[in-house]
């Protein structure tokens, strides 16, 4: 580890997906995620990267699809609104198996919105936003470190499957400084890419990337092949936390920016001889089914606390499957729940 | 002090931004855990400023603050919309040459540093922010000046490090005010 | 015995989906050609288009990626900004890069990007069975246009090149014909000049080449050609609009 720096989220996922080996970013400005474009724009000539800031977010995430057939590691980030845009692209990117990051610096919506916390996109990244049957890796940091080691790994998990994986944050995240540690070296996973549009140089047959496939036997294989993928994604890359659940009376489950307000709400509870176990999925794709079964008899209810009107609450009571009551509780718009009004949440479901 | 829970408010263009940087910047290299979160988007653009800073033995929770125990006002807006956030026995710091009203509250803490005119007799108005930041340390001790100084040492870019042994006079006139 | 006629090495032995009298054969041919010619079959990166040709990648021999409907040149833009000494080109037809892809056609014109664009201009949709397109003349009959294209409903043809040619980053402009033999060297000699361009890094290159659409134009492959000359041409005059002298290796 070097020292430490204090930094802007935003600043540290572009820091990290250079240190990731990242050379290629193609974005459209929109807030609160304009610092990661910022930060490319001034790193990438120094290092003989390309910066473009296109024309949409449309042509982004399709210069995004061009780059990563191209083989090459990519990033593109945006904000809900311009999300939505990228959906087709997304699709596509999934259809041809290719490996790409993307950052979601959540806004609230719907429409244009605003642009403070929100968590109303769950649905949208992990329920499929764009069309037909695919995943990708949504991961959900709750830390400016986290952002960093996440993006880091988003490239690696990527490269690994073929797969989109997307860092799902919020303005608070994006914008607020907190310390960061950087790593002297990352560990980068190496993958010769044989499939990559690099140019027959005529020693090998041509390669092509494509997401389409007329023949109905074919394209139904091919679905079974990602499935098949996206299962072993399931098996090897949940990632969670797990804080004071045992023997607690409730467990709250949240992501993200909520999270690191139910850890306050922990000790304030503790004061009040209530045990609140947290159970943070860091993994929203694949959910983190097993750590939910685990404790799913333990405490009295579960409660999910979210920035939205109860998406991943669906998700909850999936896994919890009527072993256990599971309550919800949301803000909106860009409100933030305080302490205090979790904690009575809590108390009123104790009762 | 254990935790500060602060929120600087102002104009923009007073350095409140670059304030709690350094306040934060300064608490990391005292060990502790630190957050700063600065008001962003269209409330930018109104000419306001301002940033919440947690400065803990903790783990920081939420950056954003439902209540603060400082509250450091640069202009008389800011002072009337962020007075009620400030928990009881908390601290005011204004700046006295620019906030004429005072706290309405009487049960909390209040100074007075005529900060931009310190800074105006300096010479360069820019340093009332670092000169209520003093005030801030000597009521608070939340970071060394030594820590400070450090902090303006990384934050700022070597061509500015001519400018530190001023700005650690600002501090100094305002911890001492 | 000297071989007189041959399959150009980049192009694979398969028959091509076309329909009969379809001058996308034509085209593909000619590009295969020219990547012979040139020797760049091992560094050239095709982007196939959302139409008819949404599969020709399946014809080449050098490496292809298919895009989304309208988007091959932000496609491109990302496969060229990675291997900035690759050749790479889109091959599009008029509602990918006249409607749906306008944007993207426009701004990798503006950035001069340097690529190439082969754009298949035949006036129709030909993939969704011949519905109105932005190149559609005045009063041609469409099945979205069945009383032929009307200027206070259907709006106006679009001409790509004239637009695109007043753009700083696009450096050389061309429109061609495939109706016959001698405009068919022609399209041939403007697309391997499209590559010389990019070969020496000039900007951004497009042909845009009239062709034909038999089925969905309703008329047979003879009449087709006849019907471009005598329809298309006159609104679409062949000849080019910008980088004729420009110098390339």
């Amino acid at each position: 580890m070097s020292e430490k720096l204090l930094m802007k989220g935003n600043e540290v996922i572009a820091e990290a997906a250079l240190r990731a080996g990242c050379k290629h970013y193609f974005g459209y400005p929109i807030t609160p995620q304009t610092e990661v474009a910022h930060y490319m724009a001034k790193k990438m000539p120094e290092i003989n990267g390309t910066f473009v800031q296109a024309e949409s977010e449309v042509a982004a995430i399709n210069m995004v699809y061009g780059a990563a057939a191209a083989g090459a590691r990519v990033l593109t980030s945006s904000s809900s609104p311009g999300i939505s845009l990228k959906q087709e692209g997304i699709s596509y990117i999934a259809g041809a198996e290719l490996p790409c990051v993307i950052v979601n610096i959540v806004r609230c919506g719907p429409g244009l919105g605003g642009i403070l916390p929100a968590q109303c996109d769950y649905f949208q990244a992990v329920k499929g936003g764009g069309h037909g049957d695919y995943k990708m890796v949504v991961l959900a940091p709750s830390s400016v470190q986290e952002l960093y080691e996440l993006t880091v790994e988003s490239f690696n998990i990527a490269d690994r499957y073929r797969i989109c994986t997307m860092i799902m944050g919020d303005g608070m995240l994006g914008q607020m400084m907190e310390a960061v540690e950087f790593k002297a070296k990352e560990e980068i996973y190496h993958d010769d890419k044989k499939w990559a549009t690099t140019g027959t140089k005529m020693q090998r047959e041509s390669n092509d990337v494509t997401s389409i496939y007329i023949n109905p036997e074919v394209l139904e294989k091919h679905n079974l092949k990602l499935q098949a993928k996206y299962r072993q994604i399931e098996q090897n890359e949940v990632r969670v936390e797990t804080y004071n659940c045992e023997n607690a009376d409730i467990i709250v489950t949240a992501y993200g920016t909520v999270a690191r307000i139910i850890k306050n709400v922990i000790k304030s509870a503790e004061k009040e001889g209530i045990k609140v176990g947290l159970i943070r999925p860091v993994t929203l794709w694949p959910f983190p089914t097993a750590a939910f079964e685990k404790y799913a008899e333990t405490p009295k209810a579960f409660l999910s606390v979210e920035l939205s009107a109860g998406q991943m609450v669906e998700d909850v009571r999936l896994a919890v499957n009527g072993k256990c009551p599971v309550y919800f509780y949301g803000r909106m718009g860009g409100m933030v729940p305080s302490q205090k009004e979790i904690l009575n949440k809590i108390k009123e479901i104790l009762k | 002090m254990k935790q500060l829970e602060l929120i600087i408010a102002g104009f923009g263009g007073q350095g409140i931004l670059s304030a709690g940087r350094l306040l934060a910047y300064a608490g990391m290299l005292e060990g502790k855990y630190v957050s700063w979160l600065p008001s962003y988007g269209p409330e930018m653009r109104g000419g306001t400023a301002n940033c919440s800073v947690v400065i803990s033995d903790e783990p920081v929770g939420s950056p954003i603050l439902d209540t603060a125990n400082v509250l450091v006002v640069m202009n008389g807006p800011s002072l009337e919309k962020f007075e009620k956030v400030v928990e009881p026995d908390g601290l005011i710091i204004s700046d006295s040459s620019l906030v004429e009203a005072k706290p309405k509250r009487t049960d909390i803490d209040f100074s007075g540093v005529p900060a931009t005119q310190i800074a105006s007799d300096m010479g360069n108005l820019t340093y009332a922010n670092i000169i209520i930041l003093g005030k801030l340390l000597a009521k608070t001790g939340i970071v060394s000046r030594e820590s400070f100084e450090t902090a303006l040492k990384k934050v700022l870019p070597a061509k500015k490090h001519h400018m530190i042994p001023e700005e650690m006079k600002a501090l100094n006139l305002g911890h001492d005010y | 015995m000297a071989t007189v006629f041959k399959k150009p090495h980049a192009l694979k032995d398969l028959p091509l989906h076309y329909c009969p009298g379809c001058t996308h054969g034509i085209i593909h041919r000619i590009i295969a050609e020219v990547i012979d010619e040139l020797e760049i079959e091992g560094t050239t990166i095709g982007v196939s288009p959302v139409g008819c040709a949404y599969n020709n990648y399946e014809y080449f021999n050098c490496d292809f990626v298919q895009a989304a409907h309208g988007r091959a040149p932000a496609v491109a833009t990302g496969i060229k900004r990675v291997h900035p000494d690759n050749y790479v080109f889109t091959y599009q037809g008029d509602g990918d890069l006249a409607a749906i892809g306008t944007a993207e056609i426009v701004h990798a014109a503006t950035r001069g990007e340097n690529i190439t664009t082969v754009f298949v201009n035949n006036a129709i949709y030909g993939m969704t069975s011949g519905q109105m397109a932005p190149t559609t003349l005045l009063n041609q009959v469409t099945t979205t246009s069945p009383y032929g294209r009307k200027p206070e409903i259907h709006g106006y043809p679009v001409k790509v090149c004239e637009m695109l040619s007043t753009l700083e980053g696009a450096v050389y402009v061309e429109r061609t014909s495939v109706h016959d033999v001698k405009n068919i060297n022609k399209t041939k000699a403007a697309i391997k000049k499209a590559f010389q361009v990019q070969k020496a890094k000039k900007g951004f290159s497009i042909v845009e080449v009239l062709s034909t659409c038999p089925t969905n134009w309703g008329i047979n492959p003879v009449d087709s050609l006849k019907w471009l000359e005598q329809n298309m041409m006159p609104f679409y005059p062949l000849g080019n609009f910008k980088g004729k002298d420009l110098e390339v290796l």
